[in-house]
This record gives C-alpha cells, sequence and structure tokens, in this order.
C-alpha cells in the first residue's frame, strides 16, 4: 500500500513523502496519538547546528506515540491492540552495555523517520503491549521510560545513602522524573529546585521545593538529577556541584547544545560521580508502563499533558509546533492523516 | 456489518493499454489495485473486502491476491462486476447479501480500484459518517473555476465555486438505504446516475461529505499514471 510520510525537510517546512509498504516481517502500526519532545521543536524551529540540519534532514519528526496493531507477522499482537513504540533500534548487543548506548544504535527521529507516518513498520521487538494507560497518556511512555532509565541507572551507580535526593529543573522532565523517584525510591526525600513557581507548584507530592535563587547556604542533597537543559544546564551543575554531599551522584539528563563549563576541582575533591542519562531501552519501557498503570502515577501525568486538537494535515502539524513552543509542559495529539 | 467495496469493473479504454486494465499497471513495484486492496485491509472494522472485477479478470485478480496477500485471502472475495459502475455495486451488495443476510446494519464502503493514494483517515471517516448519516461522499473544494455550457459552445453558467467540489472516493451507504432508493428510481432516471451518490441525491436523501484530498488521485490517464509513478519514485515511462 502506499504509505504516507510526513517529513521536516528544513525548519518549519514538511512535505509528504510516499512510499510501498507491503505486509511482511515487520509489525504494522497505525498511530494514534503522538507526543511533542524539545528534540522535535529544535528541529522544527531549527536550533540545531546547520550542519545537523544538513545531515538530519529531511525526516519525519516525533518519537513518542502511542498507536494500535494493524498487522503482525507472527500473529502474537492483534489488531486493535493498543501498543507503544521504541524509537531506539540497536543493531546489536553488547553484554553489560545498555541497547540504548549500543555502537550502531540508531534513533527514529533523528536522522531516521520518527512516527509521523500513516504507518510505522518496526521490528517487533521494539512494540510493546500497552494496556490500562489512557492513550494520551500512553503517548508519552517514551519520556516516561527515559526518567525510568535515568532512576535505573542511579540506583545502580549511587551509594545507598539516599537521604534526600535533589532534581534541578521544572519542567516536564524533573516532573516526570520527580513521579518516577517517588514511586521507585518512595523513602527518599525529593527536593525540586527550578525558576518558575508556577511550574514549581505543579510538584506537589514531593518533599521540598525551592526556588533556584532562593537555595539555602547550609541546603545539601546526597545525589542530584540535572533537568534543565539548554543555557540552564551550566547553572544547574554548577549549583549541584555546590550542594551536593561528597560521593555524591548526579546524573546529566538535559540535552544542550552548547559546551558547558565544569568546574572540575570541586567535583574532584567531593569525589563526585557523573554519568550520562540519554533515551532508554525495552526494559525500562516495560516499567514505565508498569508503573502508568498505577492510578495515581496515571493521574499525575495528566496534569502536566496539554491535548492539542487532531491533526489531519500538514496546517494542523505547524499548529501543534506553535502551540507546544508556548506550552508549559509536554503536548499530545491524536494523529488522524 | 462494514463491508468495503474496490470498485475495478473498467477495461482500460482511456488508457494507452490496450490489454491490461489500469488497476493491474504497476505502481512502484506491484499493482495498483493492490496498493488500495492493501490499505483496506489495514482497517479490521471491516468484515470483509470484496472486489468487483470485469468478469475478464476475475481469475487474474485472484491470482493477484495469492501472489501479494495470500495471508488476507480469506478476508477478501472476488465478485464479477456489472455493465456499469452501480451494477457493479449491486453484485457486491448482493454477494454480501448471499453470505451474510439482508439487514438494516449493513453498510458499504465502496472505492475506486485506481485510487491507490487513499488514506486511513478518508477510509475512517467514511465509516464513522455512513454509521451515522447513511450515506458519505469524500470530496475536495473545486480549485478550478467550474463553467457549465449545455451546448458545448457557449458558457450558459458559472456556478459560486465556494459551494463547488469535485467528487471523488470512498462512497460509503447503508445498503438497504441504497436498494431502497434504486428500486424507486425510473428507468429515464437510472440512465442519468453518474455514480452512487447521484442515487440519493435524485430522491432528495442527504449525503454527508468527508474531506478527500488532491492526493487521492484516479489513475485515468497516462498523464495520472506518470505522477502517481512520480509520486512514489517508480519508473516513468509512456
Amino acid at each position: 500500500m502506499i504509505n504516507q510520510i510526513y517529513q521536516l525537510t528544513e525548519p518549519k517546512v514538511f512535505s509528504v513523502k510516499y512510499e510501498d509498504l507491503s505486509f511482511g516481517d515487520k509489525v504494522i502500526v497505525r498511530p494514534e496519538y503522538m507526543a511533542v519532545c524539545h528534540a522535535d521543536q529544535r528541529y522544527y524551529l531549527g536550533r540545531r547546528s546547520a550542519q545537523a540540519l544538513r545531515k538530519k534532514l529531511p525526516m519525519a519528526l516525533i518519537h513518542e506515540c502511542f498507536g494500535r496493531i494493524v498487522y503482525d507477522p507472527e500473529g502474537k499482537l492483534q489488531p486493535g491492540q493498543g501498543v507503544v513504540l521504541i524509537p531506539n533500534i540497536p543493531e546489536r548487543t553488547d553484554g553489560p552495555i545498555y541497547e540504548n548506548y549500543a555502537e550502531g544504535s540508531y534513533f527514529l527521529s533523528s536522522g531516521y523517520d520518527g512516527f509521523m507516518q500513516e504507518m510505522v513498520t518496526m521490528r517487533a521487538d521494539r512494540v510493546v503491549p500497552c494496556t490500562g494507560v489512557q492513550p494520551q497518556i500512553a503517548a508519552i511512555t517514551e519520556f516516561v521510560s527515559v526518567a525510568v532509565h535515568a532512576a535505573t541507572r542511579f540506583d545502580r551507580v549511587a551509594h545507598e545513602v539516599r537521604e534526600r535526593i535533589g532534581i534541578w529543573g521544572d519542567g516536564s522532565l524533573a516532573y516526570v522524573l520527580a513521579n518516577v523517584l517517588t514511586a521507585l525510591f518512595p523513602h527518599c526525600k525529593i527536593t525540586v529546585i527550578g525558576h518558575q513557581e508556577r511550574k514549581l507548584a505543579q510538584f506537589s507530592f514531593v518533599d521540598q521545593t525551592i526556588h533556584a535563587g532562593d537555595i539555602p547556604e547550609n541546603f545539601r542533597v546526597d545525589h542530584a538529577f540535572e533537568c534543565c537543559g539548554g543555557d540552564g544546564s551550566y547553572y544547574a551543575i554548577q549549583d549541584i556541584i555546590r550542594y551536593i554531599r561528597p560521593q555524591g551522584t548526579v546524573m546529566l539528563m538535559g540535552v544542550t547544545e552548547n559546551e558547558v563549563p565544569i568546574n572540575t576541582r570541586m567535583v574532584l575533591e567531593k569525589g563526585m560521580t557523573v554519568v550520562g542519562c540519554s533515551r532508554s531501552g525495552r526494559a525500562d519501557f516495560l516499567k514505565a508502563i508498569s508503573l502508568m498503570q498505577e492510578p495515581h502515577f496515571q493521574n499525575r501525568l495528566k496534569l502536566v499533558v496539554y491535548e492539542d486538537a487532531p491533526v489531519r494535515s500538514v496546517g494542523d502539524i505547524h499548529r501543534v509546533f506553535r502551540n507546544d513552543a508556548a506550552a508549559v509542559f509536554k503536548t499530545v495529539f491524536k494523529w488522524e492523516v | 456489518m462494514i463491508f468495503a467495496a474496490v470498485l475495478a469493473g473498467g477495461s482500460g479504454k482511456r488508457m494507452h493499454t490496450a490489454d491490461m486494465p489500469k488497476q493491474f499497471l504497476p505502481l512502484g513495484e506491484r499493482p495498483v489495485i493492490i496498493h488500495t486492496l492493501e490499505k483496506f485491509l489495514t482497517c479490521s472494522r471491516f468484515e470483509k473486502v470484496y472486489v468487483g472485477m470485469h468478469p475478464d479478470w476475475v481469475d487474474y485478480m485472484r491470482d493477484l491476491v495469492q501472489r501479494y496477500v495470500p495471508g488476507f485471502a480469506d478476508r477478501i472475495c472476488v465478485v464479477p462486476g456489472g455493465s456499469d459502475r452501480n451494477g457493479t455495486i449491486f453484485n457486491i451488495i448482493h454477494s454480501i447479501e448471499e453470505t451474510y443476510g439482508q439487514s438494516d446494519e449493513h453498510v458499504i464502503v465502496t472505492h475506486d480500484a485506481v485510487r491507490p493514494f487513499v488514506t486511513i483517515r478518508m477510509i475512517e471517516e467514511n465509516i464513522d459518517a455512513v454509521l451515522r448519516c447513511g450515506a458519505v461522499d469524500t470530496v475536495v473544494p473545486a480549485v478550478d473555476t467550474i463553467v457549465v455550457s449545455e451546448d458545448g459552445k457557449v458558457i450558459s453558467q458559472i456556478p459560486n465555486r465556494a459551494q463547488m467540489y469535485q467528487g471523488q472516493t470512498p462512497q460509503s451507504f447503508r445498503i438497504s438505504l441504497l436498494k431502497e432508493l434504486y428500486a424507486s428510481l425510473s428507468e429515464e432516471e437510472k440512465e442519468i446516475l453518474t455514480d452512487a451518490c447521484k442515487i440519493c441525491v435524485v430522491r432528495d436523501y442527504p449525503v454527508q461529505l468527508v474531506q478527500g484530498a488532491d492526493t487521492n488521485l484516479k489513475i485515468t490517464t497516462p498523464g495520472d499514471y506518470k505522477i502517481a509513478q512520480a509520486m512514489v519514485g517508480g519508473k516513468i515511462g509512456d
């Protein structure tokens, strides 16, 4: 059949590519709900280097998606069954290396077509059944899985004193991570440090929120997660180094296009562990879904998900990206092309 | 129950293909009709996908099903077409009722085999609208000014373009409604029917509109075929 692929050809320009798609050895999924990530927005607005844009475009954006099975060659998944899609495609697994860092892995919507397609073909192991989660919320499973991945790595790396964990950042990633940490480490006290009171007010379930300009001098955390990215990365990392206790672990999760100077003298002095975290794998998706099936967890996610009107045309895609640029948290939308 | 009817009764007279009806021409690597058929097979709401085929090509079509979509053979039923478009639709309806009986719940989504760029959205919206309203047409707003000439020599009327649309397919109907309206038509009225929606229009039954797309093109002429091939990156030849 003829499949439509909505590719970004240059910032703010979409073109529909038509491609032959047949019932073969891959699973076919009809996307139903999608969510916009900052990475998509950076491509859309052209806030990547000219070199990166030249190398990666044209391509379809979006790597967060809930869809329905159209066809499974092995018949394990039934037509109409709800699934979420893993955008990370590892070519091989390398022993202790997580699939999302494996050499040869590639990522849909980063140089390869993402999910803005009429139908998406996937390897069976990249398709995860998803029940008990509202489709609009299931659309952000990938986003939740990234937080799960960071929390899982943190659990393996950080020393066992975890009385207080600091999260620097007050956006969607910080919010989802705070939910995940609260669920996985219920005995840890969570402090969220951010700039916007309105956003900090959403974190009703954590132990404490602090405005970044008012951090008490005696404030200390055992470990920290950096969820700022962009220009905020520098200030967040600077703060973390200052307020973290000796041998604390800091998980870096925010993406920035800039090179960030780090006070390595203090990192050395405190014996800190700095861990980079990006993306996620199948195990993280499974854990994310099990967390999202819990009603309280799912309800909290609903507070930061804004559902835009359905997308039925290229004009609608522009509308979603415009609205998302002005949105405080996550934008999801129904895909009806 | 919801049924699809892919209509392929034509013999390709308007193409430069004396032997091969246009629905069998390759689009990319595979025949046009297979692309169309597969799009309907992706929709699990259809109980069965019927193909109304010119009687001479029924066996050929069955061979194509076995070659290209063997896993779906039990969801596809190829039936001989009639002398015209409506004749083909009613042959399919007859076949449906032979197997599934008559019911006011049965609806049919008809589509030209030579419109392979139909989208899932159009199909789903046709199903939703026909279940609600009984009769549906897929249209796009007219881009060109429509000119009426009664004698073919001078303009007799230029209708307001804002009210003009071009009809595409799918067209969808509640089967019992379509049969009832068709049976009420005189032979003269039947002769002026250029498409199935007109059966409803001449009896003042409201036909709901679903938004089509310029890309939902009908491959009728060699020019259309070249455009379609260019769209999918296939070979373009005369």
